[in-house]
């Protein structure tokens, strides 16, 4: 049996699994969606970090990358987008126009994201490199690998 | 630079309702009263003048000045490659304008954009309500005397 097995936690493959497997949803409304492209195509290649499915329906994707301006208008829809996401879930604010709404302070967008859903990742920029995609892609890997992961019949603690 | 002939020829029809024509860095400006508007139009887009395409349609507020408001529109023709633009002033106690909206079909939503930011109402509009901010948005945000950094009540979320 020597070298045939080894041992771990639940916790600890779960988040393993999870963190390369990142589905992600593009919620792609402005100019950012041009560098997000190149960064998910074969340039950059999102894919080597495990995160290369792009699924277009939320309830498929456990990654939202909310890639451009937000707008007033367009704050419900975002909300709707983020509730129909299954669990675990993590956020991308990506470019400076997610982050605080960027060169808009105006009447009409939304200054920042995480006024109306949690945010993980912040991507500064405008637009931002692909190389800092990369960067905050690591760095969310990095996040779920250290978080309590959750799962469907785990004890809670009360 | 030479008086264009469509200049001529309008002041020539509405002599009342033109009040200025000048060229404008080669381009036809024709300065109207407001409630000549419709008729103005009309006779432009009619043959032989022939201005066939509303390219734009737009609003400019000139805060302090009396009237304040002031329409532009800019119409091209495409058998003779020219274009022309039409501007009427409006006072903000009076700020109605006739809708081009009988005339060309893309005046529907550029009009409504100049409701929903400038707050100018359209008589014969077919379906005057806001195009770019959402319902329960007060004001209109382009007036040089809206705040800048008003925020307003965000929409609600569904349940």
């Amino acid at each position: 049996m020597e070298g045939r097995f080894f041992t771990t936690t639940l916790n600890e493959i779960l988040s393993w699994g999870r963190k390369f497997s990142l589905f992600q949803y593009p919620f792609v409304t402005a100019c950012c969606g041009m560098e997000y492209m190149s960064a998910a195509c074969a340039h950059f290649d999102l894919d080597r970090f495990g995160a290369g499915w792009t699924r277009f329906s939320p309830r498929q994707a456990d990654m939202l990358l909310v890639v451009g301006t937000v707008t007033q208008k367009l704050a419900p829809v975002l909300k709707t987008v983020y509730d129909q996401m299954t669990e675990p879930k993590w956020v991308v604010a990506f470019g400076t126009c997610a982050v605080s709404g960027g060169i808009y302070d105006n009447y009409a967008v939304v200054q920042g994201i995480d006024q109306i859903i949690p945010v993980d990742v912040y991507i500064p920029g405008c637009p931002p490199r692909p190389e800092t995609v990369l960067d905050a892609l690591v760095k969310l890997q990095e996040k779920i690998k250290k978080q309590e992961q959750e799962w469907r019949w785990k004890r809670r603690k009360s | 630079m030479e008086e264009a002939e469509i200049l001529r020829r309008l002041k020539n029809r509405f002599p009342q309702a033109v009040q200025e024509t000048l060229v404008s860095l080669g381009m036809d400006v024709a300065i109207i009263n407001k409630e000549a508007l419709f008729e103005v139009m009309e006779f432009l887009k009619a043959k032989p003048q022939d201005y066939a395409m509303l390219l734009d349609l737009t609003c400019v507020d000139y805060l302090g000045e009396e009237p304040r408001f002031e329409m532009v529109y800019h119409l091209f023709s495409l058998s003779s490659n020219r274009r022309l633009r039409i501007k009427a002033r409006l006072s903000e106690k009076d700020l109605k304008i006739a809708s081009l909206t009988p005339l060309w079909k893309n005046a529907n939503w550029l009009e409504r954009e100049v409701y929903d930011l400038f707050g100018v109402e359209f008589i014969g509009h077919p379906d005057l309500r806001r195009i770019f901010m959402y319902d329960g948005f007060e004001g209109y945000p382009l007036r040089k005397d809206y705040p800048l950094r008003l925020r307003q009540p965000r929409l609600k979320f569904r349940k």
